[in-house]
């Protein structure tokens, strides 16, 4: 197995909150990766530090490394434009943006500037809609606005739109948080297809998604990482008190 | 007293209050329009003014006041809209930012007289500019920058933050997001701020008084570099100046002024409501 992200002694503060303790982990390509925790544990700043989203926070400060393919991404001459098209992110509420859904999907090549010709972009809207499964449902109305879907729907979409920059990392935070259960498990399928092509890591509230979706899982509390391993060993005999008090819901 | 009657009473005063409002606006309408109505013939709209303004029509003031605001737009919209940008997008909160922010409120405080003062010193005579359509455009776009500045500030910090999150994990650079994103989006309320703007600018008579307007020039300017007449300045002037105008002149010319601005207004107000229409966050 080919390690994709590893963290060394990776700290950070938000101004004097410690919120990463010396956190050391590999995450590897092409499983799924799960990190569970209680609210305020810092699995969010953890995911967003992979893409360096906690830059936008003021007074925000990191120590440690995060290799990437053996790139530091804590480096602050990093290229953050590159950075982010190879380690996308899906957030907790679908924003797709108020424009049409095809547009949504070309958004990134749009911006590249490259004058994609018309029939790649439309080759980029077919595959990535149908890699997320909603091309026959979709096909026949990739004009009309991105906001008329169903919340499912503009989660799928939000991910095809992900998936159209060509990323190898897919970060998920909470995706399915406002989606139904049978919603949720079809997102939960789909990302069982996409660990295929891309390594997933995913921050969820619910132990039950945790346990069903994921290969690997991370616990997290109070800024520190408390266990990592296969997520059939630490549901079944976790080797910390305080894992095992969580995930039979002592407290969380 | 019971709470009952004081509620009552304060409900009473409130409304009384509005009414006077609309009341008031519907008054000025009124009459404007009841008095100026008579004057309105193509003649009055479309020819020069003839016998030292008591007849013929008020044509070079309405091109002149289409073109002043015309010329302030094209100066203060880039201006205002790019330091809008840097202020919402760019600009960390520091003190240098809050000393902006306050300059441009105390801009928007400065009356009127003062800007047409200002104008005369820097564009008419120091840059040489004369007395001319350069120079009026110039100082009623300074007059009108703290007004589109703050609505397009208003208009870009509206724009949700989870858009511009998601533009940049797509690894869209910050300006990238700004102008794909974050633009776009700001448009309709950039737009309405601007057309309030040209509505102030095209009723202001003070800052045109020293930089621009024509007395008396019954032709169309050849040059941005002439002299124009205007008609918040020319309504002054047949009111005041000359002597034995028809009411009906007088009158017929405030409602052109009148209708050029809730014109623009209307506008305003039309792609205000078409956008929220269509706003979905």
């Amino acid at each position: 197995m080919m390690n994709k992200i590893i963290t060394r002694d990776l700290n950070l503060w938000y101004g004097d909150f410690h919120a990463l303790k010396k956190v050391n982990a590999a995450f590897q390509a092409n499983r799924i990766t799960a990190i569970i925790g209680p609210s305020g544990c810092g699995k969010s700043t953890l995911l967003r530090v992979f893409n360096r989203m906690n830059d936008f926070v003021e007074g925000v400060r990191t120590e440690g490394e995060v290799l990437i393919d053996d790139l530091n991404v804590l480096d602050p001459a990093a290229d953050l434009v590159s950075l982010r098209k190879k380690i996308g992110m899906v957030f907790q509420r679908p924003n797709p943006f108020p424009l049409s859904i095809y547009e949504n999907i070309v958004f990134g090549a749009r911006i590249r500037g490259t004058r994609a010709k018309r029939g790649e972009m439309d080759e980029i809207v077919e595959t990535s809609l149908r890699s997320v499964l909603l091309w026959n449902e979709l096909k026949d109305k990739l004009r009309s606005s991105a906001l008329r879907l169903s919340l499912e729907q503009e989660q799928r979409l939000c991910i095809a739109r992900l998936i159209a920059v060509k990323p190898d990392v897919l970060l998920m935070d909470e995706p399915c948080s406002t989606l139904d259960p049978q919603a949720t498990e079809r997102i939960e399928n789909l990302m069982r297809e996409l660990k295929n092509n891309y390594t997933i890591v995913i921050v969820t509230h619910n132990m039950q998604q945790a346990a069903r979706v994921s290969d690997d899982t991370g616990f997290m509390l109070l800024g520190e990482l408390i266990e990592f391993n296969e997520t059939k060993d630490i549901f079944s005999s976790p080797k910390d008190k305080r894992t095992e008090d969580y995930i039979t819901g002592r407290y969380g | 007293m019971n709470p009952h009657r004081t509620q009552k009473i304060a409900f009473s005063l409130l409304f009384l209050a509005t009414f006077l409002v609309v009341a008031l606006v519907g008054a000025i309408v009124v009459i404007i329009v009841q008095k100026g109505l008579p004057a309105m013939t193509w003649q009055f709209i479309s020819d020069v003014p003839r016998e030292g303004m008591r007849a013929g029509g008020i044509f070079p003031a309405i091109i002149g006041t289409l073109l002043l605001v015309g010329g302030a737009i094209v100066f203060a919209l880039p201006i205002g809209l790019l330091a809008a940008i840097y202020l919402s997008e760019y600009a960390r909160d520091g003190l240098l930012t809050r000393i902006i922010k306050l300059a441009i409120v105390n801009l928007a405080g400065v009356p009127s007289v003062v800007y047409g003062l200002f104008g005369l010193a820097l564009f008419v005579v120091f840059f040489k500019f004369g007395v001319s359509i350069v120079s009026g455009s110039l100082t009623l776009g300074i007059m009108i920058l703290p007004l589109i500045i703050t609505a397009s500030r208003e208009a870009l910090e509206s724009v949700p933050r989870s858009f511009r999150e998601v533009s940049l994990s797509l690894g869209a650079s910050k300006w990238q997001t700004i102008q794909h994103i974050v633009l776009p989006n700001a448009i309709p309320g950039i737009l309405t701020g601007t057309i309030l703007g040209l509505g102030r600018a095209a009723g202001e008579t003070a800052p045109i008084l020293f930089t621009v307007a024509a007395f008396y020039l019954p032709q169309l300017p050849r040059s941005i570099f002439d002299q124009v007449m205007a008609l918040p300045y020319h309504l002054y002037v047949i009111s005041t100046q000359v002597p034995n105008v028809d009411e009906k002149i007088r009158y017929g010319t405030a409602l052109v002024l009148l209708a050029l601005v809730l014109f623009m207004n209307l506008i305003a107000i039309i792609i205000r409501y078409k956008f929220r229409m269509k706003k979905k966050w």
